[in-house]
């Protein structure tokens, strides 16, 4: 059996996967029963100063396919609508029920030295293993300046991150919004403040839906909406991504991620670990589903770790990183072609239409003497895009086979036909 | 043989209430949960193979999908363009040997689409809202056109020249429109008077006109039609139903099994037909089931299904096989008729093994016989041949064109008189829809 314990900051944790700070990790109760199934931690819910925000109700909004499955959910809630005491009496309680797992308080404030340290110190005096800072809220709090509104300027991230560095001697975690446009200037903010580690995603900004009677963006509050932090399975290739160029970037690849956004199986899982982050944090897929789902998210990376023999986390931890590069480091003569298996095949024509209408005209569609289609791929038009092996309903039916062409591999910037090519 | 009288003609088992529920709908219809998770199941196929099974080529994949993303108006105008009859076919089609049976996901997940559900789905509220504003008529052609039979074939003929802008005149011979819908389906798979709420939908665009009670060849003739009428349409059916020929078939107690079923479809109160105790059936086709099935429903103790060949020849499909085994019907195959006993009602019937050597079918002359206080004759219906005239047959059907016109000009037929296909609601009505363009073309549609 692998073993499933990590560290990250310096924290020890049973399993990489933490609860987001979210509504599951609001009050000790929820915690409590998260930490029963099996969660390895937690991030409270943030805290602020009092008096507390108000929330407005209708809060949620959802992007469902149309069997029914959910992709996504946004969200227009504030940080917690509960007195601070209220929250750091029940962090103390939990602490002593559950020792051997961690909870990290998350905090947000204005913009002002005194505050940040002034929070952090009580949240840190509660017990809490870390504080993780809220600079992504990108609905309500960035109007109140914090939230986005500081984690959008890479220099108020820097500044924040050093106040709670100074105020605290436990470990700091800034949590970087990724409505951005490039994820490296808040990611090396975070560690020139002195970050032990980043948290990212915070969610993204959105507008989930228009509802068409009200002729108002969802969710519909008295005949008014507002945009929302978009989260859920389909933000996780954005996560990826932003995941990844922290991983690769000199400057900031021995930083710990906590990777956050979309996380909803242990394939999700295993794929932000192999891009190098060390521990993991899921809210989305524990809101719609409930805590339980840990059970399978433990089994399931543990499984793979045996297939593949990794003992623990670490053993795989970043090792699809190296080969994460930019475009012009790609191979133009690699060459593919999509099969496919007639023995399989149901004939739907998925394939077919996709590449006739849209791609490159490389299926053909032959009518048999039976009535029956066969499918086919032309080699010589098949550009190797993977877009009918993607539309295919049966697993395995296409393949995309590369081609034995004894060509070297060559860059964009060597390619011939590169005309912007530097002359040498 | 005891002369044994068997009187239970009058003491049906079953109470009235659960008569009701035995002829409720065959199949519910699907909920909108249902309907939304089967519709978003479909693979939306390319050129797709279900389009091309079912005989009036209604465009399945973009139906389902408009079902799918709440177009549920858009999915009804798709089916009733290609299908005015929608309604009926997703009723009573025997998908298992059309579309369904080509649908791609039979192959791959062993489960196809639902597709006569998702069409029943999405046409029952049109039906409901009894409005024909899904099509406008085209300007008035001042073409005039007679229909004779108000069955599938000639409804949908009606219907498609009314969008054309010409008028129709439909002379039907019974008192009520639908043909066999009306008359024939399984009464589990029309009920709510479904045959009669379509046909209301029908007549709602306007321009057509039935009269009943109009027989051809008694009341009505094809020169009179001709010289009244631009064009004429006949879509008859089978009006003759088979003889077997036997003796004792003028017995009490015997009885064609179509009359049985229009007996049973038109019946208010169900639970005050009369119906045996002790049932055979005769025959193999879908008609012999249906008569089976349903008197089983209405209480019979036993029935039997007597076929002089095999199960795998019967005109049943194997979907219908089940769904009379799983009513309590015994499937009796190779066995043939002999005779008919009893002293003015029928007692017992005498039948004679049959087995099939080397593609013949054999009698062995091994008898058997097996009580009986009613006898369903399911044998097959035919033209009725002496009203045809001059019209030319083939293989004991009116003989078309592929434009459905017959041998005498302007003057067109389809449905079961004709030989395009299966006797089925949805091969009438398309035969219906080619007439119609045919005559539309005759009439110099085409170019004007
Ligand atoms: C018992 C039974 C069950 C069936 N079940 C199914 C099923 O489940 N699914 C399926 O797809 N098909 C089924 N069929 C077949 C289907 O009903 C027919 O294929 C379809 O009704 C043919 O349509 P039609 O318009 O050609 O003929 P019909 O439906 O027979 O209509 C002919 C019309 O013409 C009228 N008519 C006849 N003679 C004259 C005349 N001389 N003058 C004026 N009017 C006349 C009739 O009264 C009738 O209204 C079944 C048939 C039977 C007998
Ligand atoms: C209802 C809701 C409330 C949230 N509140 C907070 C919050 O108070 N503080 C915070 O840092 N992130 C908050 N988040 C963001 C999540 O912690 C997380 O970063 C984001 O949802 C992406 O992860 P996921 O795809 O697993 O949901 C909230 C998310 C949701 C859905
Ligand atoms: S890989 Fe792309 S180009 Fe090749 S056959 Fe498939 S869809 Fe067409
Ligand atoms: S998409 Fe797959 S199953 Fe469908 S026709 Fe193409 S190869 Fe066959
Ligand atoms: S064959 Fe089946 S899956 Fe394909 S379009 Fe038709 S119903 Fe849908």
């Amino acid at each position: 059996m692998a073993d499933l314990g990590c560290t990250i900051a310096g924290i020890e944790t049973i399993n990489p996967f933490w609860l987001a700070s979210a509504p599951p990790t609001d009050k000790q109760y929820n915690v409590e029963r998260a930490f029963a199934a099996g969660w390895g931690g937690v991030v409270w819910k943030t805290l602020g100063e009092d008096p507390p925000v108000v929330n407005v109700t209708s809060r949620y909004g959802v992007h469902k396919d149309t069997a029914r499955g959910i992709l996504g959910m946004n969200n227009i809630e504030l940080i917690s609508d509960r007195p601070l005491e209220v929250n750091l009496r029940e962090i103390e309680r939990v602490r002593t029920n559950y020792p051997d797992r961690v909870i990290i308080g998350s905090m947000m404030a204005p913009v002002e030295e005194e505050l940040w340290k002034e929070l952090a110190i009580k949240i840190a005096n509660s017990g809490v293993h870390g504080i993780e800072l809220n600079l992504g809220c990108p609905h309500g709090m960035c109007e109140r300046g914090m939230g986005s509104a500081i984690g959008q300027v890479p220099e108020l991230v820097q500044n924040t991150t050093r106040w709670v560095r100074e105020a605290v001697d436990i470990p700091v975690f800034t949590k970087l919004t990724p409505n951005t446009t490039d994820i490296l200037l808040p990611a090396e903010a975070a560690l020139a403040g002195g970050a032990d580690a980043v948290a990212l995603i915070n969610t993204v900004n959105s507008v989930i839906g228009v509802d068409l009677d009200q002729m108002a963006p969802k969710p519909v509050l008295d005949g008014k909406g507002t945009h929302g932090g978009y989260c859920g399975a389909a933000v996780k290739p954005i996560a990826l991504h932003m995941v990844a160029e922290i991983a690769r970037n000199v400057a900031t690849k021995d930083l710990d991620i906590s990777a956050i956004g979309g996380i909803t199986t242990w394939r999700d899982a295993a794929e932000f670990i192999a891009l190098g982050a060390n521990a993991l944090q899921v809210c989305t897929a524990a809101m719609l589903y409930g805590f339980r789902i840990i059970e399978d998210l433990n089994d399931g990376l543990s499984d793979f770790m045996d297939e593949k023999g990794y003992r623990n986390i670490s053993d795989f931890r970043g090792m699809a990183v190296p080969n994460t590069v930019n475009w012009n480091d790609l191979n133009m003569n690699y060459d593919l072609k999509a099969k496919i298996d007639t023995q399989t095949c149901i004939e739907c024509g998925r394939c077919h239409i996709a590449c006739e209408d849209t791609s490159h005209q490389a299926i053909l569609m032959q009518i048999q003497a039976d009535g029956s289609r066969k499918f086919s791929v032309i080699d010589d038009e098949c550009v190797g895009c993977n877009l009918c092996q993607m539309v295919c309903p049966v697993p395995e039916c296409i393949t995309m086979e590369p081609v034995d062409n004894a060509l070297p591999y060559v860059t964009w910037p060597d390619h011939p036909k590169n005309t912007m090519k530097s002359a040498e | 043989m005891d002369e044994q009288p068997i009187d239970s003609a009058k003491d049906s088992r079953l109470s009235a209430q659960q008569i009701t529920r035995n002829f409720d709908d065959l199949h519910p219809p699907l909920n909108a949960q249902q309907a939304g998770m089967e519709a978003s199941r479909c693979l939306f196929c390319y050129d797709a193979p279900c389009v091309i099974a079912c005989p009036t080529a209604i465009d399945i994949p973009k139906f389902i999908r408009q079902i799918a993303t709440g177009n549920d108006a858009g999915a009804a105008r798709t089916i009733l363009s290609a299908n005015i009859m929608g309604g009926t076919c997703a009723r009573a089609c025997p998908t298992e040997i059309l579309c369904e049976q080509k649908c791609v996901l039979a192959k791959g997940e062993d489960h196809p689409i639902n597709i006569s559900a998702l069409q029943r789905h999405a046409v029952d509220p049109v039906i409901a809202a009894a409005s024909s504003h899904l099509f406008a008529r085209k300007p008035e052609t001042g073409k005039t056109i007679a229909i004779i039979g108000a069955g599938p074939a000639g409804l949908s003929c009606a219907h498609a020249l009314a969008v054309l802008g010409h008028d129709v005149q439909v002379f039907e011979a019974r008192e009520k429109p639908g043909g066999l819908n009306e008359y024939g389906l399984a009464a589990y798979k029309m009920v709510n008077d479904f045959a009669a709420r379509e046909v209301g939908f029908i007549l709602g665009i306007g321009g057509i006109c039935i009269e009943y009670n109009q027989a051809f060849g008694r009341d009505i003739f094809l020169e009179q039609l001709q010289e009244e009428f631009d064009a004429v349409f006949i879509g008859i059916g089978l009006g003759n139903a088979n003889l077997l020929g036997l003796a004792g078939e003028n017995l009490n107690g015997v009885q064609d099994a179509l009359q049985f079923i229009a007996d049973l479809r038109q019946a208010k109160d169900k639970s005050a037909l009369k119906t045996g105790q002790q049932v055979i059936v005769i025959g193999g086709g879908n008609t012999a089931i249906d008569a089976a099935i349903q008197a089983k429903r209405l209480g019979a103790n036993s029935v039997t299904m007597v076929y002089r060949r095999g199960l795998a020849q019967m005109g049943a499909t194997a979907w219908e096989q089940d769904l009379a085994k799983t009513n309590g019907v015994i499937l009796c195959e190779w066995a043939r008729p002999l005779k008919i006993q009893g002293k003015n009602k029928v007692q017992s019937m005498v039948f004679e093994r049959t087995k099939l050597e080397s593609g013949k079918l054999l009698a062995t002359g091994d008898e058997f016989v097996l009580p009986a206080d009613q006898v369903l004759v399911a044998i097959g219906q035919s033209l009725e041949n002496q009203i045809l005239g001059d019209l030319e047959t083939q293989y004991g059907k009116i003989k078309v064109d592929d434009d459905g016109q017959t041998n005498i000009c302007g003057v067109f037929a389809g449905g079961d008189c004709i030989a395009s296909g299966e006797d089925l609601t949805v091969q009438a009505v398309q035969d219906g829809k080619i007439a119609a363009k045919g005559i539309h073309n005759y009439l110099g549609g085409a170019n004007g």
